[in-house]
């Protein structure tokens, strides 16, 4: 019995995949600029994305000059998004983009949907790296969670995973869920650092450790997890400078909860499924200045892209990218022309490419160093001539900085063929 | 007096209780555990080897021979994962190839058809990946690789449906001799009466035979350590890649799972503890740096987890299944280390056999040899998932985003025979949580369906039993 | 005795490192910061620290069960935990719109707990 029928097929201008601040915002600058066939698709049962468990402060500096709570942070565009009428569908997972921008998704409502869209924009925001990814040895007892399935479970499932807590990994999610454990009355015991510096924000250190006298531990790792059934303890050891523990350091540190705030990775899978070309070194779509990928029509923006520390952040890319696929939709074409090489540091560019050509008003170019750098410059040249040379007191691996490429550039330097951004010593 | 009680719920427990089953007899699996596969049976190679290494005339040879053979027709009844994608027995020297050429002889031996030596050309046609150093290998047409704990889960279902009672959380304490046969007493105090008791504790076998026999056995717990990658490593090993056997067992091989991941290892390290299996770190480095001599770089970056197992390990270096000499009654399957995922539906078949000789028991006319697994929503096309979400359209809700499991089928996992109790049980059932996420998404979603569906609180669902709770109460 | 401190600024992501000269711990110079928040947070941080504190309160009847929460302004440090003590004893009844105040006046110190999240009525899955 064949009931092709049954499917679901829509045609929509432009599509958004994840309805977190990524998407969120998206869609409300490509409504603003013209496009009214919008849908959007969230697997969750709510629009917000992740902030809706980022139940603390300090969102929205930049955006909207006031600090929020996550929720709130999400609540304004949710709130703009509803006012436009662009459509959620909601418990909606996608299973397949093609090539030529057909996505075949599925609800309990609707069952299997086939669009097909006129543009698309990726806003699948990221995940966080298991244990696994670690390889830590020792047992497979209960009690190991990432920070951020520790955090869903307290703020949006109301259950404590745990009353004495070892965090690895001083990434902002693990500082967030130190404060919000101890406040719930868990004892956070220390957060272990592989790194000799935090990977989190500072402010995260002062507001969620230091007011609490949660040590931080830098340079140390987990060797070993103990406990049959759940979590008995942990076994910290300082680390050298080339990050293998060092015999002889190793403390026993008991425990029945270890959270793991190791790194967050882009969640690309449909990506790859798409045939978007992917950064190694990011594990996001490589994009051009309209941040389109290198399939035409498909965009990405926020975490999916490159993961962020700041949501204002997202929300200033993910605004670019829904001006640009409403150009797109528009009939304008953005292409690869210059690659803008990234040495001495620098891990990556987003964009990775450029087009002089769309280059209107000031590009801003976000990267993310590989060490620490103290009184450095940031510097960048077009066709091997410096044209930017900031002085920067500190550069660290865990915060994002950007530059500004201007059109006085590229008029400058009318037949650029080589751009390349750098962190010099003077 | 229940005619036979099996004790241990491991491949081995559950395919002995699916072919009694084929009998009209009282048949109770006791398992200590809080599910079915908890012990050697989920972490191992998951391989169906050919059978060619084994010893000539012993158990080893016998029985993986013809467990081998039976495992085509066995998997279409139980609806396990399966594939028969040959292996290889790389040697890294000229020096070696004598010893792929005493493999095979062993193997013409022991009855094995299919095997050839290949020269690096032909080896590479096979296996593209095969690293610099292979000058030549053994192959072997008919290894396969299954899912080891599906196996079980299927034999389990299977033999359930088929009348045989499970009773889990259930140690064995004790066992008593009486007229015409045994009483075992269990942790809670239970008492049961049966004619028969089959030995299939794994690494406890000993234990358990010591309860009754006084010709005493001695497992030595063997671990072995495992590297598991992503999918997409998956083309690495099209083929199970084995390196030249040593005294401890086959080494370590590079191999894709019959779920299409790439899996190394293992190691083989004597143990003392029965419960050992955690890993470590020089075991993990020592599995990633042996496995790259087979198939050069690995994507290490793609490693979602590891895990160890225990191998059951004799010192005769066989398997010891038959009844015990002073015991009447008693029937040994123990020392069942590799290839004993391999023998399994052989010595399932072989001790139903015996048994139902010496208790004479009539056939089982309703005995049904078909198990129907859980409907897989990942493999379905887009059609057959339109009839399934019209029909359930919990099949259009996605839990598990890495695996795409859906809330029906771990609904389905809950309800079924033996279902599901815990998140490991889950996950080993549907594979949610099993993806490179590690279950960091699905594990709130799974302990919510765990909750609704068992009726429990939510803080006191575990991870694999009482114990490994999850949660410690609420905010 | 001149004395110099050294602070964190947590009113933005930048965290810049402000320096404060105390002088028989009269605050005198400050230095380090990048804007006026700087030196507003360092005087305030050693006079008289204040933090916004978050958590989450059970909801009956909502179509999710835990409703965020924060105080409406700053409060004193040291009252956080008596705080969070009395956040711990709440149960609230759906609807709740993002902005209500959920409890008045908390740990005595004149400061609101407001709701961040709206929460209309419904039954969760």
């Amino acid at each position: 019995m064949k009931e092709k029928e049954d499917y679901f097929m829509l045609n929509k201008e432009l599509v958004i995949i994840g309805a977190g601040p990524a998407g969120l915002a998206a869609a409300v600058r490509a409504h603003e600029k013209g496009v009214s066939d919008i849908l959007i698709l969230e697997r969750d049962d709510a629009p917000g994305g992740i902030l809706n468990q980022c139940i603390h402060n300090g969102f929205g500096l930049h955006t909207f000059k006031e600090e929020l709570t996550g929720p709130e942070y999400a609540g304004r565009f949710i709130d703009k998004v509803r006012e436009l009428g662009i459509e959620i569908k909601l418990n909606t997972m996608v299973l397949d983009i093609s090539r030529d921008k057909l996505i075949t998704a599925v609800n309990p409502d609707d069952g299997i949907l086939e669009i097909r869209a006129g543009a698309v924009i990726l806003a699948m925001g990221c995940r966080e790296r298991p244990r696994g990814a670690l390889n830590i040895p020792g047992s497979r007892c209960a009690g190991i969670f990432t920070a951020g399935t520790a955090q869903r479970l307290v703020n949006i499932d109301g259950y404590m995973p745990g009353k004495e807590v070892v965090i690895l990994g001083s990434g902002d999610i693990g500082l967030i869920m130190a404060r919000r454990m101890t406040l719930e009355g868990a004892k956070v015991k220390a957060v272990v650092e592989l790194m000799p510096y935090s990977t989190g924000l500072k402010r995260n250190i002062v507001q969620c450790l230091d007011d609490y006298g949660i040590p931080l531990l830098l340079s140390h790792t987990i060797t070993k997890i103990g406990g049959k059934k759940r979590l008995e303890s942990v076994t910290i050891s300082e680390v050298d400078e080339s990050r293998r523990p060092i015999a002889g350091t190793e403390q026993t540190i008991d425990c029945d909860t270890l959270l793991l705030s190791v790194g967050l990775l882009p969640e690309n899978e449909l990506s790859r499924i798409c045939g978007v070309e992917l950064s190694p070194v990011t594990g996001g779509a490589i994009v051009n200045e309209s941040l389109q990928t290198s399939v035409p029509g498909v965009f990405a923006c926020g975490n999916v892209l490159h993961v962020h520390d700041l949501v204002d952040n997202v929300s200033a890319e993910s605004y670019l990218a829904g001006e640009t696929a409403a150009a797109f939709l528009r009939g304008e074409s953005s292409g690869r022309e210059i690659l803008i090489k990234t040495s001495g540091g620098v891990r990556y560019t987003v964009p990775a490419y450029v087009s002089p050509s769309h280059v209107t008003q000031p590009l801003e170019v976000r990267f993310r160093v590989g060490e620490v750098y103290k009184n450095s410059f940031v510097s960048v040249y077009f066709d091997g001539q410096r044209e930017t040379h900031l002085k920067k007191r500190i550069l660290t691996p865990g915060e994002m900085e950007q530059v500004l490429l201007r059109p006085a550039h590229f008029k400058k330097h009318s037949d650029c063929k080589e751009i390349s951004i750098r962190v010099e010593a003077d | 007096m229940t005619d036979v009680v099996i004790i241990g719920a491991g491949v081995i427990g559950c395919a002995i209780a699916r072919e009694l089953s084929r009998y009209r007899l009282d048949v109770i699996v006791l398992e200590k555990e809080a599910d079915v596969a908890e012990g050697t049976s989920k972490a191992n190679s998951g391989i169906v080897h050919a059978g060619y290494d084994a010893t000539p005339g012993s158990l080893k040879a016998k029985f993986n021979a013809r467990g081998s053979a039976m495992f085509p027709n066995l998997v279409k009844e139980l609806e396990v994962p399966y594939k028969r994608n040959g292996s290889l027995v790389v040697s890294f020297s000229e020096e070696n190839v004598p010893r792929l050429e005493e493999l095979l002889e062993n193997g013409k031996q022991n009855g094995i058809e299919g095997l050839e030596i290949l020269h690096r050309e032909q080896a590479l046609e096979k296996c593209p990946r095969l690293s610099e150093k292979v000058v030549a290998a053994l192959y072997a047409k008919t290894a396969a690789i299954v899912c080891p704990y599906e196996l079980t889960l299927a034999y389990a279902e299977n033999a359930f449906n088929n009348g045989v009672r499970f009773r889990l959380n259930s140690p064995v304490l004790g066992i008593n001799r009486i007229e015409n046969g045994y009483k075992l007493t269990l942790s809670s105090g239970d008492t049961l009466e049966t004619r028969i008791i089959v030995n299939a504790a794994g690494l406890y076998a000993d234990a358990i035979n010591n309860m009754v026999s006084a010709r005493t056995l001695e497992i030595i717990p063997r671990k072995g350590e495992y590297c598991l990658f992503d999918h997409a490593a998956e083309e690495l090993a099209p083929l199970t890649i084995f390196q030249t056997p040593t005294a401890m067992g086959k080494g370590v091989l590079v191999t894709t799972t019959a779920d299409g991941n790439l899996l190394v290892g293992p190691t083989a390290v004597d143990v003392g503890g029965r419960d050992e299996t955690d890993t470590s770190r020089e075991g993990l480095e020592y599995v990633l740096k042996t496995a790259a001599l087979s198939v050069g770089t690995l994507p290490e970056r793609q490693i979602i987890t590891s895990f160890a197992g225990l191998r059951a390990h004799l010192e005769t270096d066989d398997f010891e299944i038959g009844e015990a000499p002073d015991a009447e009654g008693f029937i040994n399957v123990a020392g069942i280390e590799s290839p004993g995922l391999s023998s399994a539906p052989a010595i399932g078949e072989w001790v139903a056999e015996l048994l139902a000789r010496k208790l004479s028991a009539e056939p089982n006319p309703s005995f049904d040899p078909i198990r129907r697994g859980i409907p897989k929503f990942r493999e379905m096309d887009s059609e057959e998932r339109t009839l399934f979400i019209n029909k359930n359209p919990s099949y259009g809700r996605v839990v598990c985003r890495c695996e795409t499991v859906t809330e029906a089928e771990i609904i389905d996992a809950i309800r079924r025979p033996l279902g599901a109790t815990t998140l490991d049980g889950i996950k080993r059932r549907t594979r949610a949580g099993m993806g490179r996420c590690q279950s960091g998404f699905c594990t709130t979603r799974v302990l919510e369906i765990l909750e609704r569906e068992l009726k429990i609180p939510r803080e006191t669902v575990t991870k694999f039993g009482k114990g490994s709770e999850l949660l410690t109460g609420r905010r | 005795m001149k004395t110099k401190k050294e602070l964190t600024c947590i009113g933005c992501p930048m965290g810049c490192l402000v320096s404060v000269e105390l002088e028989d711990g009269a605050i005198g110079e400050i230095s380090g910061n990048s804007c006026p928040h700087g030196k507003e947070y360092a005087e305030k941080e050693l006079t008289y620290p204040e933090r916004t504190l978050t958590s989450t309160i059970p909801v009956d009847g909502g179509e999710i069960r835990m409703v965020p929460v924060k105080t409406a302004l700053d409060i004193p440090k040291d009252k956080i935990f008596e705080a969070m003590a009395q956040v711990r004893k709440m149960r609230l009844t759906a609807p709740i719109e993002a902005g209500n105040t959920v409890i008045k006046n908390i740990a005595g110190t004149g400061i609101d707990i407001i709701a961040t999240r709206t929460v209309n009525v419904g039954v969760w899955i």
